[in-house]
């Protein structure tokens, strides 16, 4: 057991600990809370890959901004406790193999790539290597991406707009 | 007993930095304390009072006192809150502020010591990470929850109100905020905390002017440094800003409903952000631990010893004339312990240039924290639309054009 391998099984069973928590929490804040968790624990793990830009950004943008929001639109709407209906335990008898088949698919799919992902650039984890990779090589996807926010930003001002 | 020094002596990184992690929080938790008596002494001076003076000379035991009348009052528990919520609040907000200050660099030399005849080296500061810049935005991001969530989990009208508005404002200025540094990180080439301040060593104007960022080329960050000054204060929930537990809106904001320690913690929290936010204007703007003067004038390496020699005689002076016996006694004794620490730093010329660093950085963050209470004594709190309106309208488009034209500065003129 190295040190590594450790601290990736203690983020890794906060992030499936937060994940579970986040389905099984009653109350949506609770649930929010727990999504905090996971995403911090996925920032851990980022870390440790030695991603240390994305890791900062993961817990700026997805820890920060934009679990922020959403713990503010549940508290702005005081959203109380969700309620079981008849719907929500069909979902819950159908969704334990779902979850469990997408696990295994997942799993699978991840043996089979292992060595693949062993030779990936680590060059592409640093900060330079990543604005290197984003501002020169994919320069063209990533304005278009941020073309696509825009309309999508402008898309909601409309729809804001229209009842006046 | 050997065992156990082999044992330390080969995890020394270890040992070193938990050492050090125990020695900040000690020296932050105290400076906390007497914060709020420099807040309290200031405000009252601003408003013609004389600010808190009977407990000990000068209500120099105030924050004591408010301590333990922190410790020993009673903690009731509203009915009907969110138990677990309404604890981990409190505590998300201290341990977050005190978290960012792990990767503050103090100084510029590494201080080296021997401890039974192994020489150990390091730096400053408790972290030296190269992404420091984001990991400090990363943790003021995760800051908000402690306000929202004490917000929500009190069950409470005027909490949840002020919790609202907290992350409102939050959300609002972050992005401001992160937008005013982005023309010094271009200007470093790093998120490194001690290569900004590195990067803005050197003279210009003949050697009479600092090369800081605030003043220096290719563009000076004057805009970048109003945007980022502002929407700290905003994001520290300090006046003219502090909405969230505006008074005479919200009886007490965020906090109505703690009492006792849990409330001294959102206290603590707060201060300790204001400091975080002070180590950081001066690190990025102004130089972090580079004297404002040029190096070739000796004599200002004895500026400290200086202050503190005045300080130690104007504290004799007042001690011998103060009321009580106590204050005859502590303020000059106090007075006496200031000279001598003078005399030393007169005398032992390596301890005189080992301190000129962390000397300078700490009287910047001084400065800042003493503007801050300034700003709080003299200025109105904001209305709700217009701390909005200056968030999108104002300090945003303004930071982004700095963005810009600091970019274009850098292509037309290159670093340097």
């Amino acid at each position: 057991m190295t040190p590594q391998l450790i601290v990736f099984f203690v983020l890794a069973a906060l992030a499936v600990l937060g994940a579970v928590t986040l389905i099984a929490a009653r109350h949506p804040i609770h649930s929010a809370l727990a999504l905090i968790v996971v995403m911090v624990a996925l920032a851990g793990l980022y870390l440790l890959q030695g991603a240390e830009f994305v890791a900062a950004v993961q817990i700026i943008v997805y820890g920060g901004a934009i679990m922020v929001l959403f713990v503010f639109v549940i508290m702005l709407l005081n959203a109380g406790e969700e309620e079981r209906t008849s719907l929500s335990r069909i979902a819950r008898v159908a969704g334990i193999p779902l979850a469990l088949a997408l696990s295994g698919f997942l799993a699978a799919a991840v043996l089979r790539s292992s060595h693949a992902a062993a030779q990936a650039p680590v060059t592409a984890a640093s900060t330079r290597g990543l604005s290197m990779l984003l501002f020169r090589e994919f320069v063209f996807p990533f304005e278009l991406t941020s073309f696509l926010i825009l309309v999508a930003i402008l898309g909601a001002l409309v729809l804001a707009q229209r009842e006046n | 007993m050997t065992d156990i020094i082999n044992i330390l002596r080969q995890h020394s990184f270890l040992v070193i930095a938990l050492v050090k992690c125990g020695l900040l929080l000690f020296i932050l938790l105290t400076v906390l304390a007497y914060l709020s008596l420099f807040e309290r002494k200031v405000l009252a001076h601003i408003q013609s009072r004389w600010g808190p003076y009977r407990v000990g000379p000068h209500g120099l035991l105030q924050p004591l006192a408010d301590g333990l009348k922190f410790l020993f009052k009673e903690d009731p528990m509203p009915a009907g809150v969110d138990r677990f919520v309404f604890l981990l609040a409190p505590f998300l907000s201290l341990a977050l502020a005190l978290t960012s200050l792990a990767v503050i660099p103090f100084g510029p030399q590494p201080l080296r010591f021997s401890i039974l005849g192994t020489q150990y080296e390091t730096s400053l500061g408790i972290v030296d990470l190269n992404i420091g810049l984001l990991v400090l935005f990363a943790i003021t991001a995760l800051g908000v929850y402690g306000v929202a969530l004490a917000g929500w989990a009190s069950n409470s009208k005027y909490p949840l109100l002020g919790g609202l508005r907290s992350s409102a404002q939050m959300m609002s200025y972050e992005l401001a905020l992160t937008m005013s540094v982005v023309g010094v990180i271009l200007m470093a080439g790093s998120f490194n905390l001690r290569e900004i301040v590195t990067a803005q060593e050197g003279r210009m104007f003949f050697g009479l002017l600092p090369r800081w960022n605030v003043i220096a080329g290719p563009f000076p960050q004057i805009i970048g440094f109003f945007c980022y000054f502002v929407a700290a204060i905003a994001e520290t929930n300090r006046a003219p800003f502090d909405l969230p537990e505006a008074e005479s809106e919200l009886v007490a904001g965020f906090n109505t409903e703690y009492a006792s320690f849990k409330f001294a913690m959102f206290f603590m929290g707060e201060y300790a952000n204001m400091i975080t936010v002070s180590c950081l204007a001066t690190i990025m703007f102004f130089g972090g631990w580079t004297s404002p003067f040029p190096s070739a004038w000796s004599w200002t390496h004895f500026i400290p010893s200086a202050l503190l020699a005045v300080l130690g005689v104007l504290l004799l002076i007042d001690g011998i004339r103060y009321e009580t016996i106590l204050g005859k006694l502590v303020l000059p004794g106090v007075g006496t312990a200031l000279c001598a620490l003078s005399a030393l730093l007169l005398f032992f010329a390596p301890v005189n240039n080992y301190i000129q660093g962390p000397f300078w950085f700490l009287l910047k963050v001084f400065i800042f924290i003493f503007f801050y209470v300034w700003m709080r004594g003299t200025l109105p709190r904001f209305r709700y639309d217009q701390l909005m309106a200056i968030g999108w309208k104002i300090l945003l488009p303004l930071s982004i054009a700095n963005v810009l034209l600091t970019s274009l500065g850098i292509l037309k003129w290159g670093l340097r």
